[in-house]
């Protein structure tokens, strides 16, 4: 079985080739730069490199949110227009349960983080028993505060990761109600081949979607839309 | 020997309208499907881009199969994937751009990206066989006013332009004003009918040692002004009188200078593009002048003058003639400027 991983819901863009419990390859770049600019670019280098057949892949998975909202749709139109072309089915990733995927068998209470500006985090809480993955918290936005109070309700000792650690790491320790870990920096940000991996547990497990069905998953309504709905709810209570 | 036979599959998404087609031979429409998101928008009173943008991804594969299957085609018989980069609102566009490029890589097939305003231009030769350039083509939408000579496919000398605000713009404004609302145009078309043109004497500008360049915002001022002193003194404004007066105004400055540059270019062919070039009025005006001065007028039925994906197709096809290919890496470029590539 062979799975495409695409990544690029933050300042990451990565591509990876998972074939039968290996990968083949992986390009990952965490760099400004855009990645409508990168991200083909990046995987028809792998497939040169390789010469893997593309027609050889069984399913696209794409770390479809949350993140950046323009980061997204650009590896979800990538996706699409592969599935699209290729026929073949998309594999919908929430992009915080992958992060904390890759951080397989750790004894920590996993909480990836990513940075949603104005004290708010894109996060979710995840743990590994043993081998056996889990979800404690479904990805959310939320204020770092309030993930702070959910977090400090675990006994467990928690590591997190993303690109909101070097933002919001003086306040987690200063709220934190027991040690703090911090991933290292071989995973501590988003990969394409943690979005493949997890893709492959997802395709066996049937969870795909066509190519016309799939969308991002922004968990945030889009400004115009969030002060129409404050207008309407001032109107009412009037 | 004849020559085989180019079917170009196109995506267009630089604004409101989810659009793909299939087009055969630059010219001949097989489909032209548009998902438009006009109704969503009118809500906000304008197109709002990252709303415009999910919308964009929402409905992108459905569109695009549908210009197949309505087509008769399988992506295997196409010859190359045109896509619309430029300008327009970059998250729109990146939305069609990357999914033209992840089509066109997995199907193995060229990409070709296209001006959207050159597409405009050729919606023209959609359904006038007859025409070729060189013409002079006065383009008019939301976004740009200008007179340009086309020389020939895909290659364009701007004569004039507007210094301040696009036609189209304009007609919003002053929809707005009025209470009309979003998309201004067809709202200003259809209270002019009601109206008196000559009611109000709205200034017709000229902008001074460019007699081909345009300026609209003095006459969007003087009605924004009329409406004020309206509102101040209490007296009552007939808005259709508005409408049309203001209309007639516009109309009257693009007639003229279409005409006169046609004639200083020596064009005996003149052909409108953009979404203003629905506007009733302007066909008909222009139309008379045209006679007139025996220029030959065209211009795109309705459905070609609104944003669609067949007008792209059309231009993709004669850039795909001249050999024009565009990588992996071709980027939205919101602000892609007339005949840059």
């Amino acid at each position: 079985m062979r799975v495409l991983g695409i990544e690029s819901s933050s300042l990451v863009a990565s591509i990876a080739i998972w074939t039968d419990d290996s990968i083949t390859a992986e390009y990952t770049f965490n760099f400004k730069k855009t990645h409508s600019q990168t991200l083909l670019p990046m995987l028809d280098e792998i497939i040169k490199m390789t010469e893997i057949p593309l027609d050889s892949i069984d399913a696209i998975a794409v770390s479809a949110g949350p993140g950046s909202f323009t980061g997204l749709r650009i590896g979800s139109a990538t996706a699409k227009g592969l599935g699209l072309a290729l026929k073949k089915p998309l594999i919908h990733i929430p992009t915080i349960e992958a992060m904390a995927y890759q951080c397989f068998s750790s004894s920590y209470i996993l909480c990836p983080i990513m940075d949603a500006r104005r004290n708010q985090v894109y996060t979710g809480i995840y743990q590994y028993n043993g081998e056996q993955f889990s979800t404690l918290m479904d990805q959310s936005a939320m204020d770092i505060a309030e993930l702070m109070r959910v977090v400090n309700e675990f006994e467990c000792e928690v590591m997190f990761l993303g690109d909101g650690v070097p933002v919001y790491k003086e306040m987690i320790e200063q709220l934190s109600n027991k040690p703090c870990h911090f991933a290292p920096s071989f995973m501590n940000r988003q990969r394409a081949g943690a979005v493949a991996a997890l893709g492959a547990k997802y395709y066996k497990e049937g969870k795909i979607e066509t190519a016309t069905q799939h969308q991002p998953d922004y968990l945030r309504k889009s400004q115009a839309e969030r002060e129409l709905e404050e207008k309407t709810k001032e109107k009412e209570t009037k | 020997m004849e020559e085989k036979d180019i079917y170009i599959l196109a995506i267009e998404s630089s604004c409101d309208e989810t659009a793909a087609a299939v087009v055969k031979n630059g010219r001949e429409v097989l489909s032209n499907v548009i998902s438009s998101q006009i109704d969503l928008h009118t809500l906000y009173g304008g197109v709002v881009p990252e709303i415009a943008s999910r919308k964009h991804i929402e409905k992108i594969n459905q569109v695009i199969e549908s210009a197949l299957e309505e087509a008769n085609m399988t992506l295997d018989k196409i010859d190359a994937i045109g896509v619309t980069y430029g300008p327009g609102l970059v998250g729109a566009l990146l939305v069609g751009v990357a999914e033209a490029k992840a089509i066109a890589f997995a199907s193995n097939k060229p990409l070709v990206g296209v001006h959207h305003i050159e597409g405009h231009v050729s919606a023209n030769f959609i359904e006038h066989l007859d025409l070729k350039p060189p013409f002079m083509c006065l383009i008019v939408s939301g976004g740009h006013t200008h007179l340009v000579v086309v020389k020939d496919y895909g290659e364009f000398e701007i004569v004039g332009r507007t210094r301040d605000d696009a036609a189209g713009e304009a007609f919003d404004k002053v929809a707005r004003a009025i209470g009309l609302g979003y998309p201004g145009g067809p709202k200003i078309d259809k209270a002019s009918k009601e109206g008196n043109p000559n009611a109000i004497a709205f200034p017709k500008a000229k902008v001074d040692g460019s007699p081909f360049d345009f300026s609209f915002s003095g006459v969007k001022s003087a009605v924004l002004n009329y409406l004020n002193h309206g509102q101040m003194t209490g007296e009552e404004v007939n808005f259709n009188d508005v409408a049309a007066s203001f209309q007639h105004a516009v109309v009257d400055v693009l007639v003229e200078k279409a005409v006169l540059a046609a004639k200083e270019y020596g064009c005996h062919q003149l052909a409108l593009a953009g979404g203003v070039a629905c506007n009733t009025t302007l066909r008909e005006k222009m139309k008379e002048a045209c006679e007139k001065h025996h220029i030959s007028l065209y211009y795109p039925s309705p459905i070609y003058c609104t944003d669609n994906a067949a007008m792209i197709g059309c231009a993709a096809y004669y850039e795909y003639k001249k050999g024009v290919r565009h990588g992996w890496d071709l980027n939205a470029v919101p602000n892609l400027k007339l005949g840059e590539r």
